[in-house]
């Protein structure tokens, strides 16, 4: 791993980004989304951002996506800097936002179609299909599928473009605990197959802590990292083992001061 | 069974010896009572045709009672004052006697509908997509269809004869004016309504301006759009009906107006049936294509 980190340079790096957004009620004033935030993830790396709601983790997220763009700082995905959306960044969202009008195929085409480049691709489509195990639903449409269904359909959207970097916001937060446990070995499934630089935002501590090589700890307002744990548990790993759980109780511990201290200085 | 519709039926045949004239309708109600029996019988053998006759039959029997009931009111019974209120069978009478003319009202009114829907309804949503996806257009749009919008098309019929050469193309354009109103309105706010977040997904997919606007907003609209095509369909059937008859010298519309100022009632009155007949038949098919667009909605759609 050290030797990879010097070999290959971070795949996404992000310094000094700050954004703030207009207050409404009061104009000509702006309150601090993001003050300074700085971090950035190694190639084939899962990280995880944790923290309190409110905290900019999905306007973090919109900014790499480059849906949105930072008021100062920069954001670089392979040392290059974002300039808007690109392909090379898939996102998927907690509501997976399959397009209604179109079947699960033609929703996991969409990618290859808006490139132009659906005829030399074609065959990747079932190969995606097979990946999230839709291949008997290729001409559904999105209201048939359960919740579970439809994200593995987002996910296969966002992969079949072959993205550097996926961003997840909280992709899973909609789904019932089985579901959701399940889903997560997917998505570890699907990122050991392609070792895929993913961005992971999630409210659920056992979900990172299951999933990440490092979690990136959030606080709010202004949205900051505080603190990076590295989790050093082997994979596969287990939820009930103890050093999961000395890990979770520590993690809750400090998010729960963190909270305060927000609360305090709010 | 289809017996009910049968025995009903049979009652206004029996019914209808009292007036002279009414062979035709005999005839007419001999027929239908004829099929009715080959549909009756016909139905143990084909099942499919029995479940359609089974969901017809309450209908189909109301509408012969009804028939029934405005025959005995007028013919039977006279209740009504005459030249008005035909009985059906002097409207059937007046529908053969003046098929040609009928028919060739028919034909002219669906020529002149269609072209006037068509220009509408293309020419409203080509502006509406405009007006809902782009700034400027919307700056520049949105007054001058609130101020045009409103106006009924009917109320530009005096302007329009003057301005236009043929009455023809007047009412053509009247027609597309009041088509393009509600297409517009509704085109445009589905447009401007697209989730914000199908757009952002289809952008980090690598999507351009174009794929945005027509593989993701216009679908994402096409609901609102067929509320708008719906709106102006019937907008178009009724300045259809008022530029007949007061400027173009043919159609339906046309052909009501010119059989009252004769005075002849049965002919008002098939006009108005083959009008009632003509009109739904187009917004049935309006449907038809709705239901296989938005095959995607199945559903979730109510009406």
């Amino acid at each position: 791993m050290v030797t990879s980190n010097f070999v290959a340079a971070s795949a996404l790096r992000v310094e000094e980004v700050c954004k703030s957004f207009p207050v409404l009620d009061v104009p000509g004033t702006s309150r601090p989304a993001l003050g300074g935030i700085s971090f950035s993830i190694a190639a084939s790396e899962l990280v995880s951002l944790v923290g309190p709601s409110g905290c900019g983790k999905s306007t973090l997220l919109r900014l790499i996506a480059g849906l949105d763009f930072p008021d100062s700082g920069e954001l670089l995905v392979d040392e290059e800097k974002i300039l808007g959306p690109s392909a090379a960044r898939g996102l998927v969202f907690q509501d997976p936002n399959l397009f209604p009008w179109l079947t699960v195929r033609r929703n996991i085409e969409a990618g290859l179609v808006a490139r132009g480049v659906l005829q030399e691709k074609r065959h990747e489509v079932d190969d995606f299909m097979r990946l999230v195990g839709l291949e008997t639903f290729g001409r559904s449409y999105p209201h048939h599928l359960s919740g579970g269904m439809s994200q593995r359909v987002a996910l296969a959207r966002a992969l079949i473009n072959h993205p550097k970097v996926l961003l997840l916001d909280e992709p899973l937060g909609a789904l019932d605990a089985f579901t959701r446990m399940r889903m997560q070995d997917e998505v570890l499934h699907l990122w050991e197959n392609r070792r895929t630089t993913m961005l992971l935002v999630t409210h659920d501590i056992d979900e990172a802590i299951y999933m990440s090589d490092r979690i990136l700890v959030m606080t709010s307002a202004p949205g900051r990292i505080d603190r990076e744990i590295d989790i050093d548990l082997g994979r596969p790993r287990d939820r009930t083992s103890e050093s999961f759980l000395r890990l979770r109780s520590e993690i809750l511990e400090y998010l729960h001061f963190a909270g305060k201290a927000a609360d305090v200085s709010a | 069974m289809a017996g009910a519709i049968a025995f009903a039926a049979h009652l206004a045949v029996y019914k209808n010896e009292t007036p002279m004239e009414a062979r035709t309708y005999t005839n007419f109600l001999a027929t239908f009572l004829m099929i009715s029996i080959l549909i009756a019988v016909g139905q143990y053998r084909w099942r499919r045709l029995r479940a359609a006759v089974w969901r017809m039959r309450p209908l189909f029997t109301a509408a012969v009672l009804l028939l029934c009931a405005w025959e005995l009111i007028t013919a039977g019974w006279h209740w009504l004052p005459l030249p008005y209120f035909p009985s059906p069978a002097a409207v059937l009478q007046s529908m053969i006697s003046d098929r040609t003319l009928l028919f060739d009202s028919t034909w002219h009114s669906l020529v002149l509908l269609l072209a006037g829907y068509f220009l509408g309804a293309l020419a409203g949503f080509v502006s509406g997509v405009c007006i809902g996806w782009s700034d400027p257009a919307r700056y520049w749009g949105m007054p001058l269809l609130k101020v045009i919008g409103p106006v009924p098309a009917t109320a530009w019929i005096p302007l329009a004869m003057v301005i236009s050469p043929s009455a023809t193309l007047s009412a053509t354009a009247l027609i597309a004016l009041a088509v393009w109103f509600p297409v517009t309105m509704l085109t445009a706010s589905g447009i401007s309504n697209t989730r914000a977040s199908y757009l952002d997904v289809a952008r980090t997919l690598g999507a351009n301006q174009r794929y945005l606007i027509f593989r993701v907003a216009i679908p994402a609209a096409l609901p609102s759009i067929f509320v708008g095509l719906f709106m102006g369909l019937g907008a178009s059937f009724l300045t259809l009906v008022v530029a007949e008859s007061v400027g173009v010298k043919s159609g339906l519309g046309w052909y009501v107006s010119w059989a009252q100022g004769w005075a002849e009632y049965g002919k008002v009155f098939a006009a108005l049936i083959i009008m009632a007949a003509f009109f739904s038949t187009i917004m049935t098919l309006l449907f038809k294509l709705r239901d296989r667009v938005l095959v995607w909605q199945k559903g979730m759609i109510k009406w």
